[in-house]
């Protein structure tokens, strides 16, 4: 049973203050999002993976075809589908533990007991100690864990991650992609995030989804099990040597940079 | 770079990655302070030489320790009736009342300017319209509307405090990040609490900007204002000793004027550190 389905999904914008002219950004998307799936969607710049996670949130309509959340049409964005964006956008003027709590003050829940969740949330992604500091005395990936707390505190069906872990060193990226797999399997939502690196994509999904660009499109849609095989104990690195890991990754790399030489030249 | 991690690591608050930056530290340098000290002491210098071998005629310029004699002779005796304190206490109450009113004006039409098409066409004819005109050349009109009293006189440095105060409002909201308001919007945030819970926090440091834009524009109006009929207040003080010919307490009017108008710029910084300490780190 999918919860977040879209339908022929097309997109345009004006083409540059030319409004009759339009430059299509999405093509005849079709996308089915299970509660219990991790889908990755990676593509070059300009394959409109951005835009394909707005539509999704509700920021951007579709100009033609259905976006549905458990079969119903959204028309706009709401909490049933909680997003975590690449520059945290967490509040600088409330600290980690209001931060977190900041969807559950929208929602009217009292202040002690939003408060209460919002350290329960900080205690599940590592930060018990940290719901008193202020957001600029937190390194990024602490800040990024504390928009994920942020995120799960509104109570969503499903997590839109739009290149959470972009702006991270190596290490903390890998970190954190294990974490943010933990999350997933512990929370026991689904989950679509953006990303440009066909590792995290392989590492995270249980669905990779291709884009190619100009308009952007699917080009492939496959399953994958790195993740439940890091979640079930196996280590990293038997992973990343096994033959399937490096057969994915040169398909996708295939895939993601089939059009890129003819583009260049 | 291979290291490798193993199992799935347990979550625990000691990632790399973890190290808590500190928060850097406002660069304290002297930099232009003591070459300003120097300029302000020859030019205390030079105004002292010039009294004393009357190159200038006290009656124009007086030494400065005549001028801190009428400070202290004002402050304690008085001048027209009053007491420095209280021309200065009838002054910063106008000051104050006028920068209540532009605050409470200013910031919901600087917000609506900002966030809405149909509040910005009514409000920018009406505040470009403003802008640009001195003070003084509707004094006059706003007298002749409510009269001589302090009414009139709040009123006009209210005006002129009015446009800082709505355009650093309206930008401010122009600069929340898109992020910030997208957030609100998928946690389910109703266009109320975005204004109020997101745009209006993100929009405070602009505002103290304006505000204080607007405490230096209050402060030349209401110096204008009080020569127009006042019989108290800082400018009045000025205005009257200047038809006596009294220039050391024109002069002693202008130092304490400059020195409060310093002093709201200190305060002005001090607010911005209590109440945005956050502006420094975006």
């Amino acid at each position: 049973m999918s919860i977040l389905s879209l339908q022929s999904v097309s997109l345009a914008f004006p083409a540059d203050r030319n409004i009759s002219r339009t430059r299509l950004v999405l093509d005849g998307i079709t996308l089915h999002l299970a509660s219990d799936e991790f889908i990755v969607v990676i593509g070059r710049s300009g394959s409109g993976k951005t835009s394909l996670l707005n539509l999704a949130a509700g920021f951007l309509k579709p100009t033609s075809g259905r976006v549905s959340v458990d079969g119903t049409d959204i028309t706009g964005p709401a909490a049933d589908r909680a997003v975590v964006f690449q520059d945290d956008a967490l509040y600088p003027w409330l600290n980690a533990r209001d931060n977190v709590a900041f969807p559950l003050k929208l929602k009217g829940v009292a202040k002690g007991e939003r408060r209460l969740s919002a350290d329960d949330l900080l205690a599940k992604v590592g930060l018990e100690n940290a719901g008193a500091k202020n957001i600029w005395e937190l390194s990024g990936g602490m800040r990024q864990r504390v928009g994920i707390a942020r995120a799960l505190a509104s109570q969503p069906r499903f997590l839109l991650l739009d290149e959470p872990l972009g702006a991270l060193d190596a290490l903390t990226r890998t970190r954190l992609q294990q974490f943010l797999l933990k999350v997933w399997s512990d929370s026991k939502t689904g989950a679509l995030l953006i990303t440009h690196s066909i590792e995290e994509a392989m590492l995270l999904a249980t669905r990779v989804i291709v884009l190619a660009p100009n308009p952007g499109r699917i080009i492939a849609d496959i399953p994958a099990s790195f993740g439940r095989q890091l979640l079930g104990g196996k280590s990293l690195q038997d992973i990343r040597d096994s033959p399937e890991y490096r057969r994915l990754h040169d398909g996708l790399n295939g895939l993601i940079h089939a059009d890129s030489e003819e583009e260049a030249a | 770079m291979t290291i490798n991690i193993g199992t799935v690591i347990p979550v625990t608050p000691t990632m790399p990655g973890d190290v808590v930056t500190e928060a850097p530290k406002p660069r304290r340098s002297l930099g232009t302070l003591p070459v300003s000290l120097v300029t302000i002491a020859v030019i205390i210098a030079a105004w002292s030489l010039a009294s004393a071998y009357g190159l200038v005629s006290p009656l124009f310029l007086p030494s400065p320790l005549i001028v801190l004699k009428a400070i202290y002779s004002v402050a304690v005796n008085g001048f027209v009736d009053s007491t420095l304190a209280e021309h200065t206490l009838a002054s910063l109450l106008r000051i104050f009342a006028a920068l209540a009113v532009a605050l409470i004006i200013g910031i919901p039409a600087g917000l609506a300017i900002g966030t809405s098409r149909i509040g910005k066409g009514i409000l920018d004819p009406i505040v470009e319209f403003l802008r640009p005109l001195p003070p003084l050349a509707y004094l006059p009109l706003i007298i002749i509307w409510i009269g001589i009293g302090e009414a009139s006189k709040i009123t006009v440095i209210a005006l002129a405090m009015l446009p800082p105060v709505i355009l650093s409002t309206a930008a401010g909201v122009k600069s929340a990040p898109a992020d910030f308001i997208n957030a609100a919007r998928s946690f389910g945030a109703t266009r109320l609490q975005i204004l109020l819970q997101v745009i209006l926090p993100s929009t405070i440091p602009s505002i103290l900007t304006g505000t204080r834009i607007a405490l230096g524009a209050g402060w030349s109006t209401l110096v204008a204002a009080e020569l127009v009929a006042a019989s108290r207040g800082l400018g009045f003080m000025i205005q009257s000793a200047a038809q006596f010919l009294v220039t050391d307490i024109v002069i002693a009017g202008i130092i304490v004027i400059a020195a409060i108008a310093f002093l709201f710029e200190i305060l002005a910084r001090l607010l911005e550190r209590w109440f945005v300490p956050w502006a420094a780190h975006r």
